[in-house]
């Protein structure tokens, strides 16, 4: 047994017998795993789950915080809703494409970093909020992002 | 104005994630007081204290207890939505990762009030720290044996706004797309696994100490008759200090702006506020003389919504705020009711063509169109939260809307504030279905 199955398994039983609510749970240690939820990551979860592969997609679909497609090492998110548009947003979204040389939505040549615009983070009153491998970034201005991507290829 | 904190008191002073100094200043007292009353004397005192949902509703929580059908043979469940998504809202966030036990023990409180054992708090994906304190405070709580017969799951979401609408939430629960169900059946009647689930907002919940503590009856005199208590008030965009700031419900909104978060910075004029989160109807410069609670806002025609305020100053395009407003909308519809998923889609079509200054007139007609024919026809409220503040701006803004068409171009001339914002929708234009918008 893997340990992927194993740690499903235990979501699992949280839950009601015969309820599918470790779902969401299930992708997201699969995604852990793989980087991103591959056709046999799905076939992974479902097995675990007992369900089919054709449900772990349907659910996989919805929801913004899984990848059907290969992602970089790492994840920069920038919210670009209201508050944070209001408070220069923009600039940080040009900062990051200019720093890492791709457009939002796309990953560097080298596969380190994938950079994306997100709805509201719910970081409002600490515009412009960035998530930084899922840990919010506060306050950050154009000026910051230099470092913050300096900091990226370092570490990996 | 007296100021009393509820949701934070003592986070000031202390490090209240941990057990023992929540237990310090008096934690989990009203667990074994509410325990020592029976259900119904239990539910009768929360429908005392007149607490009204902080979600967005503003629902009594002892009215909604009330309407949980306990002599079902079926389970009943809690399930504390702390899924805030709502743009401009950050409240629920800062309860869980400062008073995460005192949400705890509202949850026992209230569990016990509809006789249930099992508890669910559905965290929104994103708060990834948040769902850690949240976490280690419930498995601190239980090591020390306070749930007695209750189980506590904390379950993560995984990034969709429309698992705040609460039966969204159950389908995401039950490991589906989270994708609203026709009511009725209600949740109190039919609602999590089909059983009778009350379902209430992190802030609530997070009350409901002070209930016991104070007793319901003495609750219910903080703050006005019809909202008593305290709300903890979102504000943010352009304003000198944004932040959370935990306040009596009837706080006049020009108290919280200019006094409490310092007004308007950089010598700007404000331009509107939209008081409850993005999707309520904006509030103009004149009419922000208004208590901070549910009656009051309703009067003036918007809405208490999730208490968060955003502020714009005079450097914003009202059609662009309106553009990327109803983007948001677009990209979190689920897609289940036509109204709501094509609908928003031609509210961006259009705000975009004006944007550009290639509408019509008429087209400010059609859009007041497409708004009437999403209102009201939807299985839940996503489509009308998209509706409300541009129907909004295009009443108390028209002006700047016409001036776009009779201009043929934004009249801000690229300076407004919003000016090329990318939302997540343009990103994923060139995806199949989308491409109508290339």
């Amino acid at each position: 047994m893997s340990g992927l199955y194993d740690a499903i398994q235990a979501e699992r039983a949280k839950y009601p017998e015969g309820s599918r609510s470790a779902t969401l749970h299930a992708l997201r240690l699969a995604q852990e795993e793989h980087g991103w939820l591959s056709p046999d990551a799905l076939r992974e979860v479902a097995e675990a789950l007992d369900v089919t592969p054709a449900f772990c997609k349907a659910v996989a679909t919805f929801y913004d915080m899984y990848h059907l497609e290969p992602v970089g090492t790492h994840l920069v998110e920038v919210c670009t809703n209201l508050s944070c548009a209001l408070s220069g947003a923009q600039r940080v979204v040009d900062a990051f494409a200019s720093e890492l040389g791709v457009a939002p939505g796309e990953t560097t040549e080298d596969g380190e970093v994938t950079f994306r615009t997100v709805e509201c983070l719910g970081g409002c009153g600490y515009a412009t909020v960035v998530a930084v491998d899922h840990r919010y970034r506060q306050f950050v201005g154009a000026d910051d992002v230099p470092a913050i991507v300096e900091e990226l290829r370092a570490g990996s | 104005m007296p100021v009393r904190e509820v949701l934070l008191a003592g986070a000031d002073d202390r490090d209240l994630t941990k057990l023992a100094e929540y237990q310090a200043i008096g934690g989990y007292a009203g667990v074994p007081k509410a325990r020592a009353m029976s259900s119904d004397d239990l539910i009768a005192e929360l429908q005392t204290a007149n607490l009204r949902g902080r979600g967005g509703a503003g629902f009594p929580m002892g009215r909604k207890a009330s309407l949980i059908d306990r002599s079902s043979p079926k389970p009943k469940y809690l399930v504390v939505n702390a899924d805030e998504s709502e743009p401009g809202a950050f409240k629920d966030r800062e309860v869980m990762a400062r008073v995460p036990h005192r949400l705890i023990e509202g949850c026992l409180i209230a569990a016990h009030a509809i006789e249930c054992r099992d508890v669910y708090i559905f965290i929104r994906g994103e708060y990834l720290t948040e769902y850690e304190i949240l976490q280690s405070a419930v498995d601190e709580a239980r090591a020390a044996k306070l749930f007695g017969d209750v189980e506590i799951t904390v379950h993560r979401g995984a990034g969709a706004y429309i698992c705040g609408e609460e039966t969204a939430l159950l389908d995401a629960l039950e490991g589906k797309r989270g994708q609203p169900r026709p009511r009725p059946p209600f949740p109190p009647v039919q609602g999590l696994y089909d059983a009778p689930t009350q379902i209430n907002n992190v802030c609530t919940i997070a009350t409901v100490p002070t209930i016991m503590e104070l007793g319901a009856a003495e609750f219910a005199k903080i703050g006005p008759e019809s909202s008593p208590g305290t709300a903890i008030f979102s504000i943010s965009g352009n304003i000198a200090r944004p932040g959370n700031y935990e306040l009596l419900l009837g706080t006049p909104m020009r108290e919280l702006i200019y006094d409490l978060a310092g007004g308007i910075p950089d010598g700007r004029e404000l331009k509107c506020v939209i008081p409850g989160g993005s999707s309520v109807p904006a509030l103009s410069p004149d009419e922000i003389d208004v208590p901070l609670d549910y009656d009051s806002l309703a009067k003036i025609g918007t809405f208490f919504g999730a208490a968060s305020l955003i502020v714009v100053d005079d450097r914003c395009c009202i059609v662009q705020l309106a553009l990327r407003s109803t983007k948001f909308y677009m990209h979190e519809s689920c897609g289940k009711c036509t109204p709501c998923r094509e609908g928003t889609r031609w509210m961006v079509q259009l705000l975009e063509k004006i944007e550009a200054g290639e509408a019509e007139l008429s087209d400010l007609d059609l859009l007041d169109d497409v708004g009437s024919r999403i209102l009201g026809r939807s299985l839940c409220a996503l489509g009308d939260f998209a509706v409300y503040p541009v129907a909004s701006y295009l009443k108390k803004w028209r002006d700047e809307f016409v001036a776009h068409v009779e201009l043929g171009r934004c009249p801000y001339g690229g300076s407004s504030s919003l000016e090329g914002i990318v939302a997540p929708l343009d990103a994923h234009r060139h995806h199949p279905g989308l491409e109508i918008l290339a």
